[in-house]
């Protein structure tokens, strides 16, 4: 079997997974397979912007809560039926992740992961103090979504749905995005700059494009994520979120689509059962993965499968955003070598 | 304008706290090129061991001497262990790494000392005096007299000591300094000793403005990063004086601009930031970043 055959398959069986699962958990699981779901969103978001295009973003957890609450006082206020208040969401951000794109073009590496940095620490105390909007401390109550007669589903599982479909068209998205001319621009800006516009990237465009495209997505996850519990306060919007994603694109892989499934999963269950043993423990993992995974398995769990898959030889120069990546962040010398071989494979 | 003055010497004596942790952020830059994004965190750290000795028995002075002894070691150990193997490396991989530093570093304090806040005594007491109408605290002339003293003693060990030698030669080329015989780890470690023995320093003199817990640095450290980006990130001079710009704004616009009021105020070291980044990335006193094509 070929391997995009393979790839294929593999996507198949997940979404096989996907669609029996909330038939044999019960309402509160399927709730959280849910949120996963809706962070999977957010965090697919920050890799095309960390990952592919190379921009450091800390900050993600702010547009995950602008998403949130842009659809919550659309549907409380409004009266915006919750399906329109997704896309609502989405563009709110795409415009605030685009404002946000401007001044990181003259922000590099470091002092963008700063601003970013800033922007989240600042997150829960815009949001208290647009009291009007939000409700301030109190938060803001959304009422549940209920499914219609005609599926015969419970609401729990008619919302699971609702977010599958969601996802599977983020990801088919994302995964057209960067595997086409897009997607090469980027890798090309990430890994070498100078010789990308040498070859005629617009580097404004596609930079803001990327940031624009990057807070849509946590915007949309954002706004999917509050949907199962109805409820939200500045508290559901910490600084420690926006560490979470960048755990989990670490742990899923840079630069993958497919890894965005495992490190939403992981960011959403490891808290669950860490805090049955300390409340800290959900900080201790997240911590030690995120160096450890810098050290031991810099393609994340996603390099691990790609690894073993093909333990037979591989063309030279085949086109892997992956491969790039981790060679970048093994490269101590600046990553020069990595970009002459990206731009003679194309 | 008691008020006024009032709020100046608060504003000095806050600004004085961030730039003292901007200092420690600024050393690692300057040696290694990495921001350590873990620093108040760090701080944080030795905080709540100085808050150990003291419940063991220990007078205030001397945990606070002890804690300043272990934090050294504690620098010297994490460049070893945690950061050694990623030196040198991309900017994401170590922005990665000392992010994961911060929430390990967070995360154990919690589970070590719990989520609950105590309050952290202050060596200076909490007398006044009046000046001109207005009362000022002890405290806050004393802060700002160790932040002086802080600088000036690192002046002396960087531009009058043997191992300050080593640690700008390091900075300014480590192959060459390796070829002239200097032992570049060791160094490194030194540096980072340095950098979280004045972290812990900040950290004792601001628990007693906030209460101690595991997150009070947190705040404090985008306000350093504001302090240490209007300083130009490689001068420590550049980020006292940062501090004091930003200690003062931020006092300034909390006390009598009605919009940004008490809440706001984390906007302040948010907007110095992108304003210095904007329009003069080098900020008051950094050297420009040269960078071959």
């Amino acid at each position: 079997m070929t391997s995009k055959r393979l790839r294929l398959a593999a996507w198949g069986v997940v979404l096989v997974l996907a669609i029996v699962l909330p038939f044999f958990f019960n309402a509160y699981r399927v709730g959280q397979f849910t949120q996963a779901m809706a962070l999977g969103i957010a965090v697919l978001g920050l890799n095309l912007l960390v990952g592919y295009s190379g921009q450091i973003s800390l900050g993600h957890g702010a547009f995950f809560a602008l998403g949130a609450y842009t659809s919550a006082i659309a549907i409380v206020d409004l009266d915006v039926p919750y399906l329109l208040a997704l896309p609502l969401a989405g563009a709110v951000c795409a415009v605030a992740g685009f404002l946000l794109g401007l001044p990181a073009l003259r922000l590099r590496g470091l002092y963008l992961a700063l601003v970013t940095l800033g922007v989240a620490i600042a997150t829960p105390q815009v949001i208290k103090r647009a009291e009007g909007l939000t409700g301030g401390t109190q938060g803001m109550t959304v009422d549940k979504v209920t499914a219609p007669a005609w599926s015969g589903l419970a609401d729990d599982q008619w919302l699971y749905f609702v977010t599958l479909a969601v996802t599977a068209l983020m990801f088919v998205l994302a995964a057209f995005l960067v595997r086409g001319r897009v997607g090469r621009a980027l890798v090309a800006i990430r890994d070498n700059e100078i010789a990308a516009r040498t070859m005629g990237v617009d580097l404004a465009r596609f930079k803001t494009g990327t940031f624009a495209a990057s807070a849509m997505y946590a915007g949309v996850g954002g706004a999917l994520f509050t949907l199962p519990l109805g409820f939200l306060a500045p508290e559901s919007f910490p600084l420690a979120l926006s560490f979470a994603f960048l755990a989990a694109i670490v742990v899923g892989g840079l630069a993958t689509i497919a890894g965005a499934l495992f490190g939403a999963l992981f960011i959403e269950f490891v808290p669950v059962y860490a805090a049955d043993v300390d409340e800290a423990l959900a900080g201790v993992i997240y911590g030690g993965v995120l160096i450890l995974f810098m050290y031991l398995l810099p393609g994340g769990v996603m390099g691990l499968i790609r690894k073993i898959a093909s333990m037979k030889p591989r063309p030279r120069g085949s086109d892997d955003a992956q491969a790039g990546a981790v060679r970048r962040l093994g490269d101590r010398a600046a990553g020069g070598g990595a970009a002459r071989e990206r731009v003679r494979s194309q | 304008m008691e008020r006024f003055i009032q709020v100046l010497v608060d504003g000095w004596a806050t600004g004085s706290l961030y730039g003292a942790l901007a200092v420690a952020v600024v050393l690692i830059y300057r040696a290694t090129g990495i921001v350590n994004f873990a620093q108040g965190e760090l701080a944080m750290f030795s905080t709540f061991i100085a808050w150990g000795l003291m419940q063991a028995g220990l007078p205030l002075g001397l945990a606070i001497a002890g804690t300043l002894g272990l934090s050294f070691l504690g620098g010297m150990l994490i460049e070893r262990l945690v950061i050694r193997p990623v030196e040198g490396g991309e900017v994401l991989t170590l922005v990665i790494v000392t992010l994961g530093l911060y929430v390990l570093v967070n995360s154990l304090a919690g589970w070590i000392w719990g989520f609950g806040n105590r309050a952290f005594p202050s060596v200076f007491g909490d007398g006044s005096f009046h000046v001109a109408g207005a009362a000022v605290a002890v405290e806050s002339v004393g802060i700002v007299a160790v932040l002086i003293a802080l600088v000036l003693g690192l002046y002396a060990v960087f531009q009058r000591t043997k191992v300050g030698l080593a640690m700008r030669a390091v900075s300014f080329n480590p192959d060459s300094s390796r070829l002239v015989g200097i032992s570049v780890g060791r160094t490194l470690m030194i540096g980072w000793g340095i950098a979280a023995l004045v972290g812990a320093l900040a950290g004792a003199l601001i628990a007693p403005r906030l209460f101690l817990d595991v997150n009070f640095m947190g705040g404090v450290l985008i306000y350093s990063f504001a302090a240490a980006t209007l300083g130009g990130f490689d001068s420590p001079f550049g980020a006292v004086l940062g501090g004091w710009i930003v200690g003062i704004a931020e006092n300034l616009a909390g006390t009598y601009v009605d919009f940004i009021g008490s809440d706001l105020k984390i906007l302040v070291p948010l907007a110095v930031i992108l304003v210095v980044l904007l329009f003069r990335p080098t900020g008051l006193f950094g050297s420009p970043e040269v960078a071959r094509a």
